[in-house]
């Protein structure tokens, strides 16, 4: 009961801390001056959306009505026309509307949204047409050192930090101390419940750490967004799209003969039915199952922050009607309870993601009965049943 | 759709699966790989300390069983022997009381068969004593009678007389 | 009408027939444990998996629509 006690108020804690320091974070934020109207929420909620060059902790404006950023500068690298660039994003001085034009190489590069567009030859300006999309430039490939990169950098040295002390651990004695106690039950959670079940025990072995990196990348990387540090990494597509193609890669790569052939040439069906059932087959492992890996990641992610920010903004927004002390208090209930639940759903769309991951996997290593005959026996078990299912 | 195609970023994606495949080769190398196989050790472990445990649990039942086995089996033994004992004695008491009687049956028919000799040998002797007696008496009273002639006439007179009685 | 307005009443009845799937996961899940309280944790588990197959269909629909 005690201990049930102490770590509800360390959760409390913990939560309070995180969205005391997002208000803060809000608070002072934003590139645009003081945020106060809706538009300006909305635009600094779509702007934190996306990817940022610059890390920036937290920004004000001085007695004397100048902006100022507290942050650290991060390196921005392109691949242009003529090959590759690199300046710091310093240089930007914090412009995302292509009011700075950056000139390195002889060719001139502007930031528009967080995209960096170049811009042609001899222009000096960016000029917009009536959608806001710049008509004399064009998108660079972009591989920045980006806050989102910064991010994986962080959490990965993190992890090999964690887990390889964990692993050395083991090494002097059977049972880890201080926080390897912590990660143990999670590992073998990972293990004994994602890959082991959903994969089958033959095969579970060759997996297991690519689920186990998926699963904690993905959670730390959750809850790293929920602080005020403002990541957003597993809200970035381009994140999740890259995690969601590791497994599809695994899954193609390791599927055998049964598996080429329940998707090629269904058995038991109908000879006219086959090829129809062979394109279906090969969209939804091809497209569909990739897709909605990445799709729910992102969005859910996405959406998460979108809420919590706008129930942080309601301090901004409502401070005409409630006044302060209204509006304060009536965000901070919002935005906590909204924060509980974050911290369920980014353990939640963690382990969604390595569970499917271990499922389409399984799906590809099993070994089915040619014959069928599964079809006769009543199949007890909810593991075996699933995947006739899905 | 759209929307969404403008946000992804490639540079970002070529980035970060760079980074990625670093990232799981790293773990993998360094802490999965160690992790796991020193966890299914300690869990081999564990569970071959299970089986002994087991084993030694049942290799006790085994041992209590037998000594069960062994006590019961002396116990039959030792109702054996006091069975056996105890038919031996009521014997023994059958056979001496047998004995005993068939030596008193014995006793019996001697003494009896002295008891009727001794009598017969007394009654003899008693019979010729009588007869003796009786010679003697006779030839007294024979004498006596016999000094009177009247009454030898008498006595033959009375004994004509039973006779022709008869 | 704008097409802005199209794509708000298409994302409503996304969000209505996610609802209703969502509902019918849930509560038949319910049933499930209800029926057989040992089962719990199987059933979870396949809800979830189920659950996240719809979203990850309704989120497909929102963003597509988008």
């Amino acid at each position: 009961m005690k201990i049930v006690q102490q770590s509800f108020k360390f959760l409390v804690l913990a939560v309070l801390m995180f969205s005391s320091a997002s208000i803060s974070a809000f608070n002072a934020g934003g590139d645009g001056g003081q945020v106060s109207g809706k538009q300006e929420v909305e635009e600094y909620i779509v702007h934190h959306l996306k990817d940022s060059h610059d890390f920036n902790l937290f920004s004000y404006t001085d007695d004397s009505g100048e902006r100022k950023h507290f942050g650290v500068a991060l390196p921005v690298i392109l691949w242009s026309s003529e090959g590759l660039v690199t300046f710091m994003s310093s240089e930007f001085h914090h412009d995302d509307n292509g009011q700075v034009i950056v000139e390195k190489d002889g060719l001139k590069f502007t930031k528009i949204h967080s995209k960096i567009y170049e811009l042609e030859k001899g222009a000096t300006a960016v000029k917009f047409d009536a959608d806001h999309h710049a008509t004399n430039g064009a998108k660079v490939l972009d591989f920045s050192i980006t806050k989102s990169v910064v991010g994986i950098l962080l959490i990965g040295l993190l992890m090999l930090f964690w887990f390889s002390r964990l692993a050395k651990q083991y090494k002097k004695k059977q049972i880890p101390t201080g926080f390897g106690r912590v990660l143990e039950p999670l590992v073998l959670y990972v293990r004994d419940e994602i890959a082991r079940p959903n994969i089958g025990e033959k095969h579970y072995r060759k997996f297991t750490g690519y689920l186990l990196t998926v699963f904690f990348f993905i959670w730390i990387l959750n809850l790293a967004g929920l602080t005020p540090l403002g990541f957003n990494v597993t809200g970035q597509l381009a994140v999740t799209a890259c995690l969601a193609i590791f497994t599809l890669i695994i899954y193609t790569v390791s599927g055998n003969k049964d598996y080429w052939m329940h998707i090629l040439w269904m058995p038991g069906v109908p000879i006219f039915v086959k090829p129809i059932l062979a394109v279906i087959e090969l969209v939804g492992a091809f497209i569909i199952k990739p897709f909605s890996l990445l799709v729910r990641l992102f969005a859910n992610i996405s959406a998460g922050h979108i809420v919590l920010m706008s129930l942080i903004a309601i301090m901004f927004t409502l401070k005409e009607s409630l006044g302060v002390v209204g509006a304060t208090s009536l965000s901070f209930v919002l935005s906590f309870f909204l924060l509980l639940i974050e911290l369920l759903v980014a353990f939640l769309q963690a382990y969604i993601f390595t569970m499917l991951s271990a499922l389409f996997i399984g799906m590809a290593v099993a070994e089915h009965d040619h014959d069928h005959e599964h079809d006769h026996e009543i199949s007890s078990d909810v593991e075996d049943v699933r995947g006739d299912f899905i | 759709m759209e929307t969404l195609l403008n946000d992804f970023s490639p540079g970002l994606f070529v980035v970060s699966t760079i980074l990625m495949l670093a990232l799981i080769a790293l773990m993998v190398k360094f802490a999965w790989k160690p992790i796991l196989a020193s966890l299914s050790e300690r869990e081999e472990g564990i569970q071959s300390a299970l089986d002994a445990a087991e084993k030694a649990k049942r290799e006790m039942a085994n041992l209590q069983a037998d000594n069960q086995r062994l006590l019961q089996e002396a116990r039959l033994e030792r109702e054996t022997m006091l069975k056996e004992a105890r038919e031996l004695k009521s014997k023994m008491i059958a056979d001496a009381e047998a004995e005993a009687k068939t030596q008193a049956n014995k006793m019996i028919a001697q003494a009896q068969e002295a008891i009727t000799s001794e009598k017969k040998a007394a009654m003899a002797e008693l019979k010729s004593h009588v007869a003796g007696l009786s010679i003697e008496i006779a030839e007294k009273v024979v004498r006596n009678e016999l000094s009177n002639k009247d009454k030898q006439l008498e006595l033959v007179e009375s004994m004509l007389g039973e006779a022709t009685l008869n | 009408m704008e097409p802005v307005t199209y794509n708000l009443i298409g994302a409503g009845l996304i969000v209505i027939g996610a609802g209703i799937g969502l509902g019918q996961i849930g509560g038949k899940a319910m049933e499930g444990i209800a029926r057989q309280p040992e089962a719990a944790g199987k059933i979870q588990t396949a809800m979830i998996i189920v659950a996240a197959l719809l979203e990850g269909l309704a989120f497909g629909a929102l963003f597509l629509g988008k």
